[in-house]
């Protein structure tokens, strides 16, 4: 169970990225690497609005939407937790922890509709949701939350890596045409390619099939 | 049958995501002082940042909350910091700051050491033997101050920076900018003197590098009757806490250059 676990989470770090590899959530991918600082903060955010909404959705799909035949609800009943969940992280970070509520400003209310978080959700439920019948509930539920730390940690560390590259970017002098997003977008397009170099990886690493 | 069922579903999601929030709302609320909002309100709201805080409601927090003083507002000036002192409560009187360049090594005054073929930026020509004129503490004349100045307030004139009074607020940003170091922010006033030269060579080589150098003969040191004004790395400089302003100083000065630069003419 533990190495099934640890497949899980480094699978979704380095083999499934959600960044580099399923390219998902882009958006803050591009608009708030620029600084490492900032760049983690975000993270951090992400990590902790991916745990707590598997957290929610999860059961909400295994407990209400399945049984009573809505699942084509998903998307919608998703997101509204999601936008309750970030409404209320950006209370909390007012209220108890004010210098990473300056440090993240405008871009914590972008997580509402980052589709890093909705497909998060909504991925957890396609892969593990089975698993509900043959594990039971307990553990496939602990595997989702497990997968959800898993993509956020892997949104940290595309977005530190990428932080790094952009202030190497920023130091150059690229042609006229390419300066600001297009240069950020090809520097992108040359880091992503690298993490399809893990495909297999961690299936062989830790001997299990996911 | 399943549209009522999809309905309620969702209804039921939203009222409790829409109770939790205001329930957050309401017990997790930070109070912020009403008085914040009436400082920004005073201030000159351009963001310039010469409070040296974040912005002009950065500013305002740090008056309400942490007490910092209530003059630091440049642009706004006296008249901000009466209408913020008016919502705190004491009074103060504040000095118009502005910027003054101590340095008077225009094209004639001070001749060039080289020919600058480079890139138009002060940073980049002070970085090459601290800049083309002969005097290497000379303003070296490319505008970077020009170019970060909001107010449109600060000129280059003849190769050295010219500070238009009337428009300058005092904020600071040519001081900051300026590689060389020669824009000083004047909270003194007009009524106090300000050494024109930021030259720090030996007398003889300042008196060839430029015609307006300051070349630290110490006259006005001697002859100041208050001990405000002394000659430190081989230029004068004026201790404002001291100073009276009574102008000795720049009677005494051989070179002329210890001015009143803010008095009106």
């Amino acid at each position: 169970m533990i190495v099934k676990l640890a497949a899980i989470f480094f699978s979704m770090i380095l083999v499934n990225n959600y960044v580099l590899v399923k390219f998902y959530g882009i958006c803050p991918f591009l608009g708030v690497s620029k600084k490492l600082d900032s760049s983690l903060g975000m993270s951090g955010a992400v990590i902790f609005v991916m745990f707590m909404a598997t957290a929610v959705t999860f059961p909400l799909q295994i407990f209400v939407l399945d049984p009573a035949d809505l699942g084509y609800l998903q998307t919608i009943v998703f997101i509204l937790v999601i936008a309750v969940l970030v409404q209320f992280i950006e209370i909390f970070l007012k209220k108890y922890m004010v210098s990473l509520y300056n440090a993240l400003g405008v871009y914590l209310p972008l997580i509402t509709t980052n589709c890093c978080v909705l497909a998060v959700t909504i991925l957890v439920v396609d892969d593990y949701g089975a698993d509900v019948a043959t594990l039971g509930f307990a553990a496939a539920y602990i595997e989702s939350l497990v997968c959800a730390v898993g993509s956020g940690v892997g949104f940290m560390l595309a977005m530190c890596l990428f932080s790094g590259v952009r202030t190497r970017v920023e130091a150059c002098d690229p042609p006229e045409p390419f300066k600001g997003l297009p240069i950020t977008l090809v520097s992108a397009a040359i880091t992503s390619p690298y993490f399809m170099g893990f495909g297999g990886i961690v299936e062989n690493i830790f001997n299990v099939t996911l | 049958m399943s549209i009522v069922a999809a309905v309620i579903l969702c209804t039921v999601v939203g009222t409790v995501g829409a109770i939790v929030l205001v329930a957050a709302a309401k017990f997790m609320a930070v109070e912020e002082d009403p008085r914040i909002e009436q400082v920004s309100a005073c201030l000159a709201g351009a963001n310039c940042g010469g409070c040296g805080y974040a912005g002009c409601a950065d500013y305002a927090k740090a008056v309400v909350m942490d007490g910092v003083a209530c003059d630091k507002c440049a642009p706004g000036g006296p008249k901000a910091a009466q209408a913020i002192a008016a919502i705190m409560g004491g009074e103060v009187s504040a000095v118009e700051k502005k910027a003054v360049v101590q340095c008077q090594g225009c094209e004639k005054n001070c001749k060039p050491s080289y020919e600058y073929t480079g890139i138009k930026t002060c940073a980049a020509a002070a970085a090459l033997y601290g800049g083309p004129k002969a005097c290497s503490q000379a303003c070296v004349g490319f505008g970077d101050c020009v170019k970060v100045c909001k107010f449109d307030a600060i000129h280059i004139v003849d190769g050295v920076a010219v500070v238009d009074q009337s428009k300058c607020t005092g904020c600071g940003a040519c001081a900051s900018i300026c590689p060389k170091k020669v824009i000083m922010i004047d909270e003194a006033g007009p009524a106090k003197p300000v050494v024109l030269c930021s030259n720090e060579d030996k007398g003889p080589v300042a008196m060839k590098e430029c015609a307006t150098a300051c070349i630290a003969c110490g006259m006005c040191q001697r002859n100041c009757p208050s001990d405000a004004i002394h000659v430190v790395n081989n230029i004068a400089r004026i201790d404002y806490t001291k100073c009276t302003g009574c102008g000795v100083c720049v009677s005494k000065c051989p070179k002329k250059i210890i001015t009143y630069p803010l008095k009106q003419a």
